[in-house]
């Protein structure tokens, strides 16, 4: 059984800060991460092949930096490890991202069969959830998101069962390997990795491919090249023209701070009193 | 350039002649089971503005089942602002799977190239949206928060937030047609529904044999909704945070809530720490709310939970700390005890009511 995991490596977006002044993010001493969702994905792998055997794969592209994301998931367990990194990727979408990986993945098939891909929900910096199902496109190779649990793999016939978080319920569904999965987050927990991955990962010597590595020729379809999407303009969210108005009385005693709240908000807001008066028991 | 060559006329935007046969702007109309996802229609009144900023139609596209009401969703669409729709009925189109729904809105999109293609950032709407996307091969921005056309180039920019909302970038799909967007349900107001309007319905075809997809679906189970709360569509809501300290002290923005008739609401770390219940998360990675009125205690108004009830027509935040963000956006504040003002906010409300009940 051959997974390869795509994941991630992001900043850690709850200690972003935006620069008052130029609107950029000041990514300066921001902890990068793996996107937290891909853990999931990764750590369904790993409960595979504690079932079937066989290997797991992590993929990323990204500058050199994010080794240290791989060197994290081979310390969970992870086999194997490639780090796509090359700078005409730069200012790739998620058409061209998708168009990337999938280029990688395809090479990784050349030198072993893969059986699963996996990647997280959505990412927590582009945020868009694009990617797997642009790679599943590419790949042409069927597409299962937003997956709860993987109920049966049966590698002979070479189908799969599992659960997917559908609109209003739960679908089952059967298909055919190789596939993609999108694994849903909060759906298993994520290994403590044991002391020799640990220093496995440290020494692994991981793979570093640049475009040629991952068999992609044609400049024109990664970077911004081969991106439809153009970001035109970058800037912070308008303050709203007012600030709150702060109630306040003398004693500001709750119940008088109340009193004042309610007549000042439904002289100003007389269809939200009409409104509340309807609806409240 | 040089200074002394006289100011050139301001260069006239052509439209890429690639693009001239891709017109109007098209909804995807989701519906499972004969229901409609309401994001649907929320996409119809922005789409309506679009298509009118372009002095072009709107069309609503519907799949289902033959034994569905579809023609039946497509007078809906007609209510909710559409001119026209494409309906596609198939039993390859009874449940959601991605294979036949991407073969389908790929095909009609081929023949009838709308130049604008907007879906709802749904969990069936992000499945199709990025496998048609990469199908057509064009630009698709997600999550947006705001459409505008730019008159000169009838281009469509696509305004959505990013690094989980502490910056907002808007985005251009200039060399690829359709351009297409995915919208956060919530996002855009609802708009009203005109009985009177109707619209043109064009029946496609889809020849896609059930032996040809790979995908089955085994059993579908439906969620249990009976007791399920729906924030997104509440008209109050009461919501509480971390600076409630305590579990036991969330009891009182649940009598706030039964007063008022609202629902509760909290921030991602009550949630996480188990005090309510996930699907009353509001934010960024929780519900997007546009209730008339948001009432928010002990929130301090990070970005995350922001951009999920900025919406709110009124927003009444009390929070100990008087330069807490939440202050900066809300339209009015109290600088106080959560647990004081909690309750005090119950009484003259519930005295308040009985009040008006009684002058009738
Ligand atoms: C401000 C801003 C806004 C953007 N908006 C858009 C937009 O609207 N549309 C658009 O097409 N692009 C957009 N992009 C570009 C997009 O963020 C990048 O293409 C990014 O590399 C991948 O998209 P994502 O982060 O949204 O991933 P998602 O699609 O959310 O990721 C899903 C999964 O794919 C896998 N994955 C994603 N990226 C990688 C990677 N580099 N290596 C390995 N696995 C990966 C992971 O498993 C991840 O969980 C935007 C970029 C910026 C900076
Ligand atoms: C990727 C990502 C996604 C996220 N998604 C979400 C999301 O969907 N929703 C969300 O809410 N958050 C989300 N967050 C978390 C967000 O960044 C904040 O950490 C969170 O909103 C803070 O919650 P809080 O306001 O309850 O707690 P705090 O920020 O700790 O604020 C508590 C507030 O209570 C006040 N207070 C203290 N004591 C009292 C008292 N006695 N009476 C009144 N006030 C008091 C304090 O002054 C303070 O302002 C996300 C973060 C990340 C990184």
């Amino acid at each position: 059984m051959h997974s390869v995991v795509c994941i991630k490596q992001v900043p850690d977006s709850a200690q972003i800060r935006v620069h008052p002044v130029t609107n950029t993010i000041m990514r300066q001493g921001v902890p990068a991460i793996i996107n937290p969702y891909d853990l999931f994905a990764l750590e369904e792998a790993l409960r595979l092949k504690d079932r079937f055997g066989g290997t797991v794969t992590v993929v990323t592209m990204g500058p050199p930096m994010a080794e240290a994301a791989l060197r994290k998931c081979l310390s969970y367990g992870a086999d194997d490890a490639i780090l796509v990194s090359d700078r005409a990727f730069a200012g790739s979408d998620t058409l061209a991202t998708s168009f990337a990986l999938t280029s990688t993945i395809r090479k990784i098939m050349e030198n072993m069969p893969v059986d699963l891909i996996f990647t997280g929900k959505q990412t927590i910096d582009g945020d868009t959830a694009q990617v797997g199902p642009g790679i599943a496109k590419r790949l042409d190779c069927q597409l299962l998101t937003y997956v709860s649990k993987i109920v049966d793999v049966d590698l002979e016939q070479r189908e799969i069962q599992v659960e997917r978080r559908a609109e209003g319920g739960v679908q089952f569904l059967k298909t055919a390997m190789p596939c993609l999965i999108t694994m849903l987050e909060g759906t298993n927990e994520m290994r403590f990795g044991d002391l020799d991955d640990l220093f496995r990962a440290a020494r692994y010597d991981l793979k570093v491919w640049n475009k040629e590595a991952a068999g992609i020729d044609d400049a024109e379809m990664i970077g911004l090249k081969g991106s439809p999407t153009v970001v035109s303009k970058v800037f912070a969210p308008r303050p709203r023209s007012q600030r709150a108005e702060m109630i306040e009385t003398q004693d500001n005693d709750p119940k008088n701070l109340a009193v004042t709240l309610l007549a000042k908000m439904f002289t100003q807001h007389p269809k939200l009193e009409k409104e509340i008066a309807k609806r409240a028991r | 350039m040089s200074e002394q060559a006289k100011k050139p006329a301001r260069k006239k935007v052509e439209l890429d002649p690639r693009f001239i046969n891709y017109r109007h702007v098209w909804v995807f109309v989701e519906s499972e089971r004969g229901e409609v996802h309401p994001v649907s229609w929320e996409l119809l009144g922005e789409g309506r503005k679009l298509a009118d900023a372009l002095g072009v139609q709107l069309c609503g596209v519907v799949m289902a089942g033959p034994g569905e009401r579809g023609r039946g969703i497509c007078a809906e669409a007609f209510h909710y602002g559409a001119d026209q729709c494409y309906l596609v009925q198939d039993p390859v189109l009874t449940d959601y799977r991605n294979e036949p729904y991407t073969k389908a809105l790929t095909d009609l999109v081929n023949t009838y190239q709308p130049e604008i293609l907007m879906l709802g950032a749904s969990t069936l709407g992000r499945d199709l949206a990025g496998s048609v996307a990469t199908t057509l091969k064009t630009g698709l921005v997600a999550d947006c928060t705001e459409l505008v056309i730019d008159a000169e180039s009838r281009n469509l920019a696509s305004t959505r937030p990013t690094f989980g909302g502490s910056l907002l970038c808007t985005i251009l799909t200039q060399r690829h047609r359709p351009q297409m967007a995915t919208v956060r349900p919530r996002v855009m107001g609802m708009p009203e529904a005109d009985t009177s309007r109707s619209g043109q319905i064009i029946e496609v075809p889809f020849s896609m044999l059930e032996t040809s997809i790979i995908t089955k679906v085994l059993e579908f189970i439906p969620d249990d909704t009976r007791d399920k709360p729906n924030l997104p569509f509440a008209d109050i809501i009461v919501s509480g945070g971390r600076g409630l300290k305590k579990p036991e002290n969330f009891q009182l923005v649940w009598d706030l809530a039964q007063v008022l008739g609202a629902e509760v609401g909290g921030s991602r770390p009550v949630v996480q720490a188990g005090w309510i219940e996930l699907d009353r998360q509001v934010g960024q990675s929780g519900k997007t709310v546009r209730p008339k009125l948001y009432i928010a205690a002990g929130i301090s108004g990070a970005i995350q939970h922001r951009v999920g009830m900025d919406g709110a027509d009124v927003i009444i935040a009390i929070n100990s700390d008087p330069n807490a963000p939440i202050f900066d956006f809300a339209h009015y504040g109290i600088v106080g005890n959560a647990m004081t003002i909690l309750p005090a906010l119950t009484e003259v409300f519930k005295s308040h009511l009985a009040q008006a009940r009684k002058a009738g």
